[in-house]
């Protein structure tokens, strides 16, 4: 079976060498607080990249250099070939239009209708009032709000607001759509139908997406990429199946906490590193051989009994992420061992967690 | 009442309303662009000019802070120089403005401090110059409250007409001292007080109607 259409937020496939954003070794700090330290990051075309991270990671302050709304204090951005670090402020002006952005807080102009905020970024690179409200029109269609053209933002719900602001960020035919927590302040429904939005928006227009969250799912649902910052270093980085299924820093596995399966408290607490009890171990496995019978492999490789205790499979968009925890009854110390010569594969990772207590 | 002293009342009253609308119309005119002067310099603004924000700042308050009754006598040498004459209406124009001028810019900036940051960078990030900000976002969006400011402001400058009466500027102010307390005509006065309720009632009607047509939006 053969995929014919481009998996969501998957680079584009026809792309040229030159990513849409490169960042290297951008440093920006705050009096003495260090917001971005050597942050180096790239972002190809076509790409929806999620960068997650704790309150104060730097996530918004990595966002903003990009436009240039903050200037990094060393390091070079290259936006689209162009590097934006040594432009002026009045020559940032063109290249802004170029870079759509939404916000967590929407940022509509009250005294603006829907309409006219719509038009308000072709307004300013100066395109004509027929020429802007026909795109503006062209936009509300796209994002569903046609009848409310003459509305004014007040009039509108958040999920409305919110779609009002993305095609406001798709008026000037951004190559970037710079998203900073941008479902945040949505409930889940509204939050599903905003993302539903910017993936149809990815796949049809090819468009670029850095997406800001601190909503793990929002990653997982969109975004082909992920990375990690904290302290204003990015700890990690990778195609988000991968970092899903095996979360490396300590901070990624803390943000990840919530959407892994995780052995249950009562039982982790009774773990003991050395022991004659049973064994309970951790697979993770990403791909097709996230449907191997494990506890049949395991038990025919240790030749003792060997039961799932917790866990499942998952999909991230189209790929299986699975996690397992399993109980041997004896010679879990083995585990590792087994592991290397029966499941060699570098998508498949096995750990002993620890033994319970023996019994016998 | 002495046909006279109707007309007096009439003349008063065009006179006041004259004073009233022209210096407010000045005080606009030069008042807002201070106003934003004031709130683009300010810290964090989108032209921050610290050393500039003082100075305006500085002279704003200064004129704020002497009593309009002795700004009115200081100025005369300046509405001379103006007007040709620091007596009558046109010459208190000169004094009413210079005073409305400082107290509206300052309404008017705060006000314009008030427009949320998150929509100013919004409109950056699009592009757009100091200018356009400052046109689609700054003002727009702080208009209800510069128009009650004003309100406000032309209210003030009824009351200060009235007392600009004391150094012959005509108006209404100027009847009731002549008319009113000179000469003890007590109807006058209780005439002159109500027009002077009224003019206040009817601006600040107008201008509350026009902040709720804004505000609905
Ligand atoms: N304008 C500023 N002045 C001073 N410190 C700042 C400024 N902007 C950001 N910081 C500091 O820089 C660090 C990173 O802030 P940033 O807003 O980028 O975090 P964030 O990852 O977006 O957090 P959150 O998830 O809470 O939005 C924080 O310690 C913050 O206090
Ligand atoms: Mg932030």
């Amino acid at each position: 079976m053969k995929h014919e259409t481009r998996l969501v937020g998957a680079p584009v496939p026809t792309s040229g060498p030159e990513p849409v954003v490169a960042l290297s070794g951008v440093t920006r700090a705050f009096g003495r607080t260090l917001a971005l330290s050597g942050v180096s990051l790239s972002i190809a075309k076509g790409e929806i990249l999620g960068l997650i991270g704790r309150s104060g990671a730097g996530k918004s302050t990595l966002i903003r250099c990009l436009n240039g709304l903050e200037r990094p204090d060393s390091g070079s951005i290259r936006i689209d070939g162009q590097e934006i670090t040594s432009l002026s402020d009045r020559e940032l002006q063109p290249f802004r239009q170029k870079i759509g952005m939404v916000f967590q807080h929407f940022n509509l102009l009250s005294a603006k209708t829907v309409e006219d905020n719509i038009a308000l970024p072709l307004k300013i690179a100066g395109v004509a009032k027929r020429d802007r409200l026909k795109r503006a029109g062209e936009l509300l269609d796209l994002v569903g709000l046609s009848d409310k053209a003459r509305a004014h933002p007040s009039a509108l719900s958040g999920g409305q607001k919110q779609r009002v602001g993305i095609a406001r960020a798709l008026a000037a035919n951004p190559a970037l759509l710079l998203s900073d927590e941008a479902t945040s302040a949505l409930d889940p429904e509204t939050t599903q139908s905003i993302l539903d939005l910017m993936r149809e928006i990815n796949r049809s227009l090819g468009l670029t997406i850095l997406l800001i969250t601190h909503e793990m799912d929002v990653v997982r649902s969109i975004a082909g990429r992920v990375a990690v910052i904290d302290q204003g270093q990015i700890v990690e980085e990778g195609r988000v199946a991968d970092v899903f299924a095996r979360p490396v820093h300590a901070v990624t596995k803390s943000l990840l906490h919530g959407v892994r399966p995780q052995l249950p408290d009562f039982l982790s607490a009774r773990l003991s590193p050395q022991g004659s009890g049973p064994a309970l171990f951790s697979v993770d496995v990403t791909g097709e051989d996230a449907g191997l019978d494990f506890a049949a492999r395991f038990a025919d490789a240790l030749g003792t009994t060997v039961t799932l205790v917790h866990g499942g499979v998952d999909h991230i968009q189209d790929q299986p992420v699975g996690r397992f925890f399993f109980r041997a009854l004896a010679r879990g110390d083995d585990i590792q061992a087994v592991a290397a010569s029966h499941l060699a594969r570098p998508n498949i990772h096995v750990e002993l967690l620890g033994h319970e207590p023996g019994s016998h | 009442m002495n046909p006279v002293l109707i007309d007096l009342i009439w003349k008063g009253t065009v006179e006041t309303v004259v004073m009233t609308l022209a210096s407010g119309f000045i005080s606009l005119i030069f008042g807002l662009p201070l106003g934003l002067l004031l709130v683009a310099t300010a810290r964090g603004g989108i032209a921050e000019n610290l050393w500039l924000n003082r100075v305006i700042g500085s002279v704003v308050n200064g004129f704020r802070s002497v009593p309009f009754i002795i700004l009115l006598v200081a100025l005369i040498p300046v509405t001379r120089f103006i007007v040709g004459t620091a007596l009558g209406t046109g010459a208190a124009i000169v004094p009413l403005s210079i005073a409305a001028t400082p107290y509206f810019a300052r309404i008017a900036e705060v006000s314009l401090r008030e427009v949320p940051r998150g929509l100013i960078e919004a409109v950056e990030a699009m592009g757009a110059s100091r200018w356009q900000v400052v046109r689609e976002v700054l003002v727009p969006e702080a208009l209800p409250g510069i128009i009650a400011g004003f309100t406000v402001t032309l209210v003030t400058l009824t009351g200060a007409s009235a007392m600009a009466g004391a150094i012959g500027a005509g108006g209404l102010g100027d009847l009731a001292i002549r008319y009113g307390y000179q000469r003890f005509e007590t109807t006058v006065m209780i005439v002159v007080v109500a027009i002077l309720i009224l003019l206040v009632c009817g601006l600040q009607f107008v201008g509350d109607r026009v902040v709720a047509a804004l505000e609905k939006r």
